[in-house]
């Protein structure tokens, strides 16, 4: 072995080499604040290790990227840790940055001979938040999407060639498959390989400048191995755990049990440009930039996006000139906290507050409660035996009565329907078609036959039938039936939904509903006006065969007036949806879905 | 700055010999190192060893064909096989052709037997040599007669015969792949 070491030290010269990054000299013996660097060679080289093995599990493209980092997420083996490591990692590194900057500016360490090397620091600095950027959008998530759609929108404000570059940056005139193939290009390739180059230069002109050695020297001189190795690895090491908590963080779930399934880095639901995410916000550390914006309206958005941040680093770079003058130190020093603690913190601080206390909070707070619903829902439905289709899991999402059922409810229908769920008020209330929560259910069916409630706001108290038949005949007529019978012919008439989450107690209810049925159909009774099944005539009311079935809610907002539900002048101002072209069949089936609460269902934790 | 420091970094002397230091310090810096360097070689080395959990489902028998479709004349003809799921990483792919086998009915009988359409030397397609009534290889010329037996060429093995029944008026085939290039018949993962 050793005759073999002897031999590769001959033709290689190794032992010099080893020797000479090992045993640099340290005047004044290691210390703790000298390992700001080495953190952060740490966290590039982190993530260079786990960018590579995300690498091989991720695949850019529109109907992949959200899918393949599901997959490394919720599917592989460990995929949370790694992919949770790489993103924590990458927070960490923009700190750690900043606090190097800073303390190389307090110590004044970018003066004669190390100007060059401050200057390749501001270049590491830039590739580093390029990094950070186009990460972002890699997940092809609706946060990324919509954070970096800011972003290269910010590039178009450039004078010039600003539309050009924004363009050349997306890939093409809009998002697409080109965007994702080209920042994973930057984000794994270019910018990682000029880190590199950079860094090496940044270590190397380092090295020949010896370290900056803070006066006064407290202990004698030493090298860098082991002793400031021992405290750098120390420091590294705090950062991993920081990293970690926050890894294991959202898996937290008190008393000391994680949840692994939330462990992580966060996944929305997959990007979509047809949907509103108002809950979209950058990365939190550009979170000043974001608040700064909100001050340049309109044609001055230029200053905030790209004037201030341009002056910011020219004044950076200047610093090792400005240094020479005699209070060239002292306004460095005071530039750049003022910049930290005047500027980077309030902005945050106050970004933090206009959405989490602000009088818009709630609207915010609301969006990102829908989006985390909206995060949930898609891992649930990419874990349901339909999977994800070859068409991407926005697909399942947009088929999904449980998202986008509501989604269309909420557009077309609860303007007059309220809601469901909220109690009638407001806007909807003044408007007033009955509410639809739980619409064929035996509770919402036993409150129509209230007498109390028929003409109340849930149901027809705001509507042209508030003085009609119905009304007439539940606050009198029906006052004569028994409570058994009033109770048989609700449970009859919701049964003809078929309603899934009912169907255990139709079943049971076998006997009842078949008495009900009968009483539905007497020509005495319901069937005076109502059509049901082979008793009684289309034309005065709406057909009660099927009632709340998913057809016969889609043939009713297809066209409320047709003679089997409200014919001609009886319809009080529902649209034909389906008729006039407003939804398509596919969407009104979602809506039926949605108000039959027909949609999937993950089994009960514990039954796998 | 001081002028031994600019003298100490322009002019690099050879390094002192390093005092000597506790056992402790170097034990601990190399051991803490090597934590650092381990920890994300490890969690990536566990996501990139998933594809060893994964194992190939499809054992079920598929129907490739009704029986009337295949001409009882002792001719080979070959069919697709359609899996009606198939599971590739994340996506759940519907009808998907997963492979084909050449089917061949004996003579005025009922009787089906298949066979894999790829080649067990280096799972090349087999083509169906009409005036020669042989399966050959287009990539390494191996041969083989109707019933799937080695006549010539470099396959270590038959052709892979899959397990084959007629019920219902159709065919039913448990398709599988097995490995290529042994002389033992044995199944994919």
């Amino acid at each position: 072995m050793r005759a073999f070491l002897a031999w590769l030290d001959d033709r290689t010269g190794y032992r010099q080499l080893v020797h000479e990054a090992l045993y640099e000299r340290i005047p004044g013996g290691a210390r703790w604040r000298y390992a700001w660097g080495s953190t952060l060679v740490f966290c590039f080289a982190t993530q260079v290790v786990t960018g590579l093995f995300l690498w091989m599990a991720y695949s850019p493209s529109q109907q992949t990227a959200w899918e393949s980092v599901y997959y490394i997420q919720h599917e592989m083996q460990g995929g949370w840790l790694l992919r949770g490591v790489h993103h924590f990692m990458a927070q960490a590194m923009v700190v750690l940055m900043g606090l190097h900057l800073l303390q190389v500016v307090v110590d004044g360490a970018y003066r004669a001979p190390r100007e060059i090397n401050f200057w390749l620091g501001l270049v590491l600095m830039q590739i580093v938040l390029g990094l950070a950027l186009t990460g972002y959008l890699l997940p092809w998530d609706q946060k990324g999407y919509w954070a970096t759609k800011v972003a290269t929108n910010l590039v178009g404000l450039a004078p010039g060639l600003g539309s050009a570059a924004q363009q050349l940056v997306v890939g093409g005139p809009t998002y697409g498959h080109h965007t994702l193939t080209r920042f994973f290009a930057l984000h794994a390739g270019l910018l990682p390989g000029l880190l590199s180059v950079f860094l090496l230069l940044h270590v190397a002109l380092f090295r020949r400048h010896g370290i900056k050695a803070k006066e006064p020297l407290r202990q004698p001189e030493c090298t860098f191995w082991p002793d400031q190795v021992l405290k750098d690895a120390v420091a590294c090491l705090a950062v991993l755990a920081v990293v970690l908590g926050c890894v294991l963080w959202p898996a937290w779930s008190g008393a000391w049990k994680l949840d692994l399934t939330r462990a992580g880095a966060e996944l929305m639901a997959p990007a979509d440009a047809t949907n509103q995410y108002s809950a979209a916000r950058p990365e939190w550390y550009f979170l000043f930039l974001y608040q700064l914006l909100k001050y340049f309206p309109g044609d001055l958005e230029w200053i905030g996006a790209i004037a201030l941040p341009t002056v910011v680093l020219l004044v950076l770079a200047l610093m090792p000139l400005v240094g020479r003058w005699k209070y060239g130190h002292g306004f460095n020093v005071v530039f750049l906290l003022a910049l930290l603690l005047c500027g980077v913190v309030p902005l945050t601080v106050l970004a933090w507050q206009e959405d989490h206390r602000g009088p818009d909070s709630p609207a915010y707070l609301a969006a990102v409660d829908a989006a985390a619903a909206d995060a949930e829902r898609i891992v649930e439905l990419a874990q349901s035996p339909s999977r994800i289709p070859p068409t991407g899991a926005l697909a399942l999402l947009r088929s999904d009565p449980k998202t986008e059922g509501r989604r269309l409810f909420e557009h077309k229908c609860a303007v007059c329907h309220g809601t469901p769920g909220s109690p009638p008020d407001g806007e909807s209330a003044r408007i007033g078609a009955p509410n639809l929560a739980d619409f064929a259910s035996r509770a919402w069916l036993s409150g129509l036959l209230n007498p109390a409630q028929i003409a109340g706001p849930k149901y027809f108290g705001n509507t042209a039938h508030f003085e009609g038949e119905m009304v007439d005949f539940v606050t009198g007529e029906l006052l004569s039936w028994s409570q058994e019978e009033i109770a048989s012919a609700v449970l009859a008439l919701s049964a003809e939904a078929g309603l899934p989450r009912q169907a255990a107690a139709d079943a049971h209810d076998a006997t009842r509903i078949e008495a009900g049925r009968a009483l539905i159909a007497g020509e005495d009774k319901c069937a005076q006006c109502h059509k049901f099944h082979e008793a009684g005539e289309l034309g005065t009311a709406p057909d009660l065969t099927g009632y709340g079935s998913r057809q016969w809610i889609a043939d009713f907002v297809h066209n409320p007036a047709h003679e089997r539900f409200y014919a001609g002048d009886a319809n009080d101002r529902m649209p034909a949806f389906g008729e006039s072209g407003q939804l398509s069949p596919a969407q009104i089936g979602l809506i039926a879905d949605y108000l039959r609460q027909d949609w999937f269902q993950p089994p009960a934790t514990g039954a796998e | 700055m001081s002028a031994a420091q600019i003298s100490a970094a322009s002019a690099p002397a050879p390094a002192p010999v390093p005092p000597r230091r506790s056992f402790l310090v170097r034990f601990a810096a190399a051991a803490l190192g090597g934590v650092l360097v381990l920890f994300p070689l490890l969690a990536g080395l566990v996501v990139a060893f998933d594809p060893l959990r994964r194992k190939n489902r499809q054992t079920r028998e598929i129907r490739v064909a009704p029986l009337d479709a295949l001409p009882d004349d002792g001719v080979p003809r070959l069919f697709p096989v359609i899996y009606e799921t198939l599971d590739d990483a994340w996506t759940r792919h519907r009808d998907v052709p997963a492979g084909a086998v050449y089917l061949v009915r004996a003579p005025g009988t009922s009787e089906v037997k298949a066979l894999h359409a790829t080649c067990p030397h280096l799972g090349c397609f087999l083509d169906y040599q009409t005036e020669r009534r042989a399966f050959g290889c287009p990539c390494h010329k191996s041969t083989f007669d109707l019933a799937g037996v080695r006549t010539g060429g470099v396959s270590p093995r038959d052709m892979d015969e899959l397990v084959c029944h007629v019920r219902g008026g159709a065919i039913w085939v448990k398709f599988q792949n097995f490995l290529a290039g042994r002389p033992e018949k044995e199944p994919e993962a």
